[in-house]
């Protein structure tokens, strides 16, 4: 790889949908390594920084850049972001009837490794590999065999989220509200395969609404999102006093700034 | 009718020259189905025809026939574009005249004949004609009219066969010609059996099949019953499925459809036994010019009974497809199950599907749903796909195929299913989704 030296960098952003503007200049890098955190009430534009960076289509950048392992990606389709190891966990996962889950994906695993220069997995290797993630995940064997997330309750799709990164081991994991709908033990095995995941090679970014996830996953840094803008930027403990104090307390721009 | 007599008089001549050699217990049936098609012709006119609403029948009316004539087929040349299978009894018709049976396992106690031969048994023949009522039907009356050779299949009460009975209609595509086939299965009390009836062939000329099939559901009985058409766009293809079920009796049906020049099939299913069922369930798709037009109709007559019917099309290019399901539960007909859908992939802005599911309900304590769906694929759908690393045609193709997958995978022949997934699935025409 080339030498930068963060892995993203998200450079005064500004994003609209159908001519409103959503983001309104935000400045962030997540290193290697590093766990971030984008916190920030209903509609502050927090899941759109996630889908853009994914290359959702809808959204129109209007200034701005996001630099991904040293180059601009906003020109990228979202299936080469993907091969380069930006995942997307989604807020609402999409069911896919009549497409298999194995088959959805081994055509991922083989779509990556193909892009690398690497050959197909084969059937064995996939399986074992599959297996291996499922049980990590804690998932029904059932579901497995069944298509992409169809009939899968809330906490069924938000753990096959969770087994996909685990099984295509990207470079940056966007969690998108992944704690939404999850009951306490499924947030623990969600949590948990998150975790196995981190290490000083891997990159997540968290967007969430609240700070119960992050009793489990440890933020590096944790951003406030009001607005379509970072208003306060702190450590974990910023996480904690917003628990404590609520959104209204950063909207109203108190407590100084803290640029990472 | 006076139009409908100039159109009868192309077929006056044939019909007096097949007279001549076609097997006396059919003259009767014949000659009266004959009667009703010089009374009515075809369905051609337009206003006030509900059954063919959406498919003009004119363009198939209009043509100058001649009757196909039998011609011998290399049958390796049929196993390469019919499914077939050597632990089945495959049986080869070609332009609606039967020429053999090969690889097949003929130890079984089910009888099998072609109507044309001349050791019939008289018991049998008497059969023939019981169902299809053609009394408001000019392409059914023309069938019986013309009826020449055909499959009858008898299977014997208490007769649990695993066998597969596959028939192979092989139309060789001479210009402006028309056969038709036709087939008569009739199942003993407590007996099963699988036939598959398969329409093949056709040319680069125009040419027209014109089938019907009768199938009596005896006594908890069971008929598996598989239908594949497979013809080119020069092909008009009318089929007729008319089926009677008795008390207990259950019929599967599972039908897979590859447009044409106009394909219809008309489907009726009478469910005439207590405690009987059915299970319907179709994939059509079309592409370019095509059109199809499926015509379902569900009787219920007597109480508790069930049916489903559940029929999916996958529609690109300029083409048409036309679903009509209808079911009737009749006031007799108390604790009726019964469930409809259609759902439609639509892949092109040119492509049409006119989707009318429909019930009538007389009887007052009955459980009924319908429903009909037609659209593309949205952009969540895809954008998931690609987020994951999967290409826009490698998307396409696995939306596709899974969307067809799910009454592939109701073939319970594991040859059939997989003759489907492979070869009939690969005609599906490529598509690339775009956003």
């Amino acid at each position: 790889m080339s030498n930068f030296e963060k892995l993203i960098e998200i450079k005064n952003l500004h994003v609209s949908v159908a001519e409103t503007g959503i983001l309104k200049g935000i400045d962030l890098s997540i290193g290697k390594g590093e766990v971030h955190a984008i916190m920030g009430p209903n509609g502050s534009g927090k899941s759109t920084l996630a889908n853009v960076i994914a290359g959702r289509p809808g959204y129109s950048v209007t200034s701005g850049d996001i630099v991904y392992k040293g180059s601009s990606i906003l020109e990228v389709a979202p299936e080469i972001r993907a091969r380069a190891g930006i995942f997307l966990a989604f807020q609402y996962p999409v069911e896919l009837p009549g497409v298999r889950t194995w088959q959805f994906l081994k055509s991922a695993i083989d779509a990556i490794r193909n892009e690398n220069g690497q050959e197909e997995l084969k059937i064995r290797d996939f399986d074992k590999l599959l297996e291996e993630k499922r049980q990590l995940v804690e998932m029904d064997p059932d579901l497995v065999r069944r298509s992409v997330n169809e009939g899968f309750s809330g906490g069924e799709k938000k753990r096959n989220e969770i087994l996909q990164l685990a099984l295509l081991d990207p470079s940056l994991a966007l969690l998108d509200e992944t704690d939404s709908g999850l009951d306490i033990d499924a947030l623990r095995i969600v949590s948990h395969g998150v975790n196995i995941f981190k290490s000083p090679e891997k990159s997540i970014l968290i967007v969430t609404h609240y700070q119960r996830i992050l009793d489990y996953i440890t933020p590096d840094y944790v951003h406030v999102l009001v607005d379509g803008k970072i208003v306060r930027s702190g450590d974990s403990s910023l996480a904690m006093e917003l628990e404590e104090k609520g959104y209204d307390w950063v909207k109203d721009g108190a407590g100084e700034e803290v640029n990472p | 009718m006076q139009e409908a007599s100039l159109m009868a008089n192309k077929y006056e001549e044939d019909f007096d020259n097949l007279s001549s050699i076609s097997p006396e217990w059919s003259s009767d049936l014949r000659n009266k189905a004959m009667d009703t098609f010089r009374e009515i012709g075809f369905p051609v006119q337009r206003k006030g025809n509900e059954k063919w609403k959406y498919t003009n029948a004119r363009p198939i009316a209009d043509v100058e026939y001649s009757p196909a004539q039998f011609e011998k087929i290399d049958s390796d040349y049929i196993k390469s574009i019919a499914p077939w299978h050597e632990s089945w009894i495959n049986l080869l018709f070609v332009n609606g005249y039967y020429q053999e049976t090969f690889s097949g396992n003929l130890s079984t106690n089910i009888k099998i004949s072609n109507m044309a031969s001349s050791d019939l048994d008289a018991n049998l023949s008497r059969t023939v004609g019981g169902i299809m009522d053609y009394s408001d039907d000019g392409f059914a009356a023309l069938n019986t009219a013309f009826m020449s050779d055909g499959a009858i299949i008898t299977v014997p009460e208490g007769e649990n066969s695993e066998i597969v009975i596959n028939l192979i209609f092989f139309n060789q595509g001479l210009s402006d010609t028309v056969n038709h086939p036709r087939v008569l299965v009739t199942s003993g009390a407590n007996s099963t059996v699988s036939v598959i009836e398969n329409y093949v062939g056709g040319g680069g000329d125009r040419t027209f099949t014109n089938s019907v099939s009768e199938i009596y559901v005896g006594e908890n009985a069971t008929v598996n019953h598989y239908r594949l058409m497979n013809e080119t766009d020069d092909t008009y293809d009318v089929g007729y499925g008319r089926v009677r079920i008795d008390t207990d009796g259950t019929f599967n049906s599972r039908s897979f459809f590859r447009g044409c020049g106009i394909g219809r099939y008309d489907l009726n299913v009478s469910v005439e036994g207590e405690n009987a069922s059915c299970d319907l369930q179709g994939l059509y798709f079309t592409n370019d010019a095509q059109h199809m037009d499926n015509f379902i109709n569900i009787d219920h007559v007597r109480p508790n009974c069930q049916s489903n019917l559940f029929y999916k099309g996958i529609l690109a290019g300029r083409s048409r497809a036309v679903f009509g399901g209808t079911v009737l539960v009749r006031k007799e007909a108390q604790k009726t199950d019964s469930v409809q859908s259609d759902k439609n992939l639509i892949l092109s802005p040119h492509a049409e599907v006119d989707s009318k599911p429909a019930l009538f309900i007389y009887a007052d304590d009955v459980k009924c749903a319908h429903g009909a769906t037609a659209g593309n694929i949205d952009a969540d759908t895809v954008f998931y796909m690609r987020s994951r690393g999967i290409d826009l045609e490698v998307a396409s193709r696995l939306i596709i195929y899974g969307f067809a997958g799910e009454i592939i995978d109701k073939v319970e022949i594991p040859e059939l299913r997989s003759y489907l997934a492979e070869s009939f699935l690969s005609s599906l025409p490529t598509h690339r989704f775009e956003f």
